[in-house]
């Protein structure tokens, strides 16, 4: 793909800006984070020593900043992550790799039991940071392909932020490591080595809960996040030659919703599709349709449309896969319906 | 070894209590006796909100364990372990206020009863219902101090019942491994609720498992507040020294229910009429007699209680409400 892909506004553009990978602009967050910061260390299964992680996004840490500040854990998802809230209620500032986003499950009392609540019952500030590599169409099967974000988004006390763009890939675990709450960070596995993208140098930091028009259009507008804002762009592009006019509104952040740019893309065009790849049911389309239903009723010229995984578990085979997921092509179809209403 | 009490710090020659940490011991234990007693007959008046839980029974753990800290070392305490608050420098009234729901509890009426007793400034973790989940938290302060090079320790507490539990396991493994300043306290008080510890574990023994980790571990009676301060200190020097982890197995008995609303028909009488004659509160009394301390002392002392706690109760039923309006308030840092 281009440098940019068409994201004219990702990027507050500094003189040091460089052409990184998604994978590559996380890892040089926490080199960056960490040589900002003696608080912010590195924990997780794999992440240690020469190995640098199952998707080597730590890799080279520990030479640079020695195991005490990478430390590599057993496979203990529940226990390293309730470790990681009593670092962070003595002031450290964890980012916890969860090899896979699947196996937050594992940690799940950790985080939305303690990690959530500790604030609003006057235990104290958890500032982590649990990185989780999620979504699928790499034909990884039902536990190595999820998109389990709507179970946080559900849960008062966390904040919630997925990435699309190699800018935001680093500004948005930046700012994730820098705030004073837990923090999710869903990073798109599938966006690793495929996307690249300018990446302002040094200490650059997206803002949590704002959303970015990634393309302006005036007919029908489509709101996604983390990789299903490629699809999306890619989808636009086949209906544009059409004359149809989309506008691709990426979300950056689930948790606070950036409430008001969504209405407003609501409002301008009348016509909403989003998209995700999580299962549909109960998802952050459900939310995202109902703030649009709730706050912007008057202004819509069509039923909201939702797009997004099946109400089944992720299945490795292919076409199984394809039958599950949203695809360029069936946003394509999406969008040229609703065009028509 | 400095210990902490009521806010002053009290000088320890040795590791066993000398006559100054008893009678600190004797203070505290007659204090969180007395705290539950009449929290216990408020709810029965039903001048409660919602349930609670009684610590009876567990007094020389709470005391003995909490005693054996430093005023910089953490712990985390969950809902038996009153004595720890107390002794740690929370208020009576802070904790009455938090199970009345009130805007000067602890938790400012987010959180229930005996939870959400946390407060960073006196170096306590508050717990969750979630038992296991104060094992990896405190974990996670000693790695802490063990990141920062600093000589603190953390202690916490679980049941018998929590002992069952994959974070308890987990969280093990991983103290022994990571060499941490770090001490767990097993409150094993033979029921978790209503089932017996027979019938939560093949063994009878739960610190016998725990060297199959790497860990230092000790069975103490837990009725004992001597044994269990004792046993505790060394934990502390142990880990402040570099020694690592150890767990201390304290054998007790809960003699209510698991809470308010439980009468506990489930634990044999003859079971309770046994514990009874142990109870460690009335045992270190007359210990404490019997070693010379006047009595007149002891009573001074036990009326000192009642008089606190009374004031505590008067000032937390007449403080006001949480706002309605800050119901929303505090969810983020």
């Amino acid at each position: 793909m281009s440098d940019n892909f068409g994201f004219a506004n990702t990027v507050d553009r500094a003189s040091d800006d460089r052409t990184l990978t998604y994978l590559e602009a996380i890892t040089e967050a926490l080199f960056v984070e960490m040589d900002r910061d003696e608080n912010v260390l590195v924990m997780g299964e794999d992440v240690g020593g020469e190995f640098g992680g199952a998707f080597k996004a730590t890799k080279g840490l520990a030479a640079k900043f020695g195991d005490r500040r990478v430390i590599n854990t057993p496979i203990a998802e529940l226990s390293f992550t309730g470790m990681a809230n009593g670092m962070a209620l003595m002031g450290l500032r964890p980012v916890v790799e969860m090899q896979f986003a699947d196996f937050i499950s594992s940690a799940f009392d950790s985080i939305v039991q303690f990690a959530a609540t500790s604030h609003y019952r006057g235990i104290g500030k958890v500032p982590w940071v649990i990185r989780a590599p999620s979504d699928g169409g790499i034909r990884s099967g039902p536990f190595h392909s999820q998109n389990p974000e709507a179970w946080f988004v559900h849960t008062p006390g966390l904040k919630v932020v997925a990435p699309s763009t190699p800018a935001d890939a680093k500004g948005l675990l930046a700012a994730a490591i820098r705030d004073d709450n837990p923090v999710i960070y869903f990073e798109a596995k599938p966006l690793y080595r495929s996307i690249k993208g300018l990446v302002p140098g040094g200490g650059y930091v997206s803002e949590i809960g704002k959303a970015a028009i990634r393309r302006p259009g005036s007919d029908v507008t489509v709101i996604a996040y983390g990789t299903q804002v490629h699809t999306t762009l890619e989808a636009a592009h086949l209906v544009a030659d059409d004359g149809i006019d989309v506008e691709v509104l990426d979300l950056r952040t689930l948790k606070p919703l950036d409430t008001s740019a969504i209405l407003e893309t609501a409002t301008k065009t009348g016509k909403v599709i989003i998209v995700h790849a999580a299962n549909r049911m109960v998802g952050v389309g459900a939310e995202v349709a109902a703030l649009i239903a709730e706050e912007a009723f008057e202004s819509l010229d069509a039923p909201i449309v939702r797009i997004g995984g099946l109400d089944t578990p992720v299945p490795f085979s292919p076409p199984l896969e394809d039958a599950y997921r949203p695809t360029a092509a069936k946003i394509e179809a999406a969008i040229r319906k609703l065009a028509d209403y | 070894m400095a210990v902490v009490a009521n806010g002053a710090t009290v000088r320890v020659d040795s590791i066993s209590m000398n006559e100054t940490t008893r009678r600190t011991a004797y203070r505290w234990m007659t204090l969180t006796r007395t705290f539950d007693e009449t929290m216990v007959a408020m709810w029965k008046q039903g001048r409660g909100i919602g349930g609670t839980f009684s610590e009876r029974g567990h007094e020389a753990v709470s005391v003995g364990a909490g005693l054996a800290l430093g005023p910089d070392d953490v712990v985390a305490p969950m809902h038996r372990d009153l004595g720890t608050y107390l002794l740690r420098g929370m208020a009576p009234e802070r904790i009455f206020g938090n199970l009345l729901g009130r805007e000067m509890g602890v938790s400012a009426g987010r959180d229930s009863n005996l939870h959400g007793l946390g407060d960073l400034d006196l170096n306590i973790i508050g717990f969750i219902s979630h038992i296991p989940q104060a094992i990896p938290t405190a974990l996670g302060a000693a790695m802490a101090f063990r990141y920062r090079d600093e000589s603190r320790v953390a202690m916490t507490f679980v049941g018998d019942g929590g002992s069952c539990s994959g974070a308890f396991h987990e969280s093990l493994n991983m103290a022994a491994l990571y060499n941490a300043p770090f001490v767990l306290i097993i409150e094993n008080n033979q029921y978790a609720y209503s089932t017996p510890l027979s019938q939560q574990m093949k063994v009878a023994d739960i610190a016998g498992r725990l060297p199959g980790y790497g860990l230092s571990a000790v069975t103490v009676d837990g009725n004992d507040v001597e044994a269990v301060y004792d046993a505790a200190a060394k934990a502390v020097e142990r880990a402040r020294s570099g020694g690592g982890p150890s767990v201390i197995e304290a054998r007790t008995m809960r003699m209510l229910g698991h809470a308010i609303h439980d009468g506990a028909e489930y634990v044999p009488e003859a079971l309770l009429t046994e514990w009874q004659k142990r109870d460690p509160v009335l045992t270190f009394r007359a210990r404490l007699i019997e070693s010379g301390v006047p009595e007149a002392d002891l009573a001074a002392l036990d009326e000192q209680a009642a008089v606190e706690i009374a004031e505590a109760v008067r000032v937390a039923e007449a403080a006001p409400m949480p706002d309605p309006a800050s119901v929303g308030q505090r969810v983020y840092a």
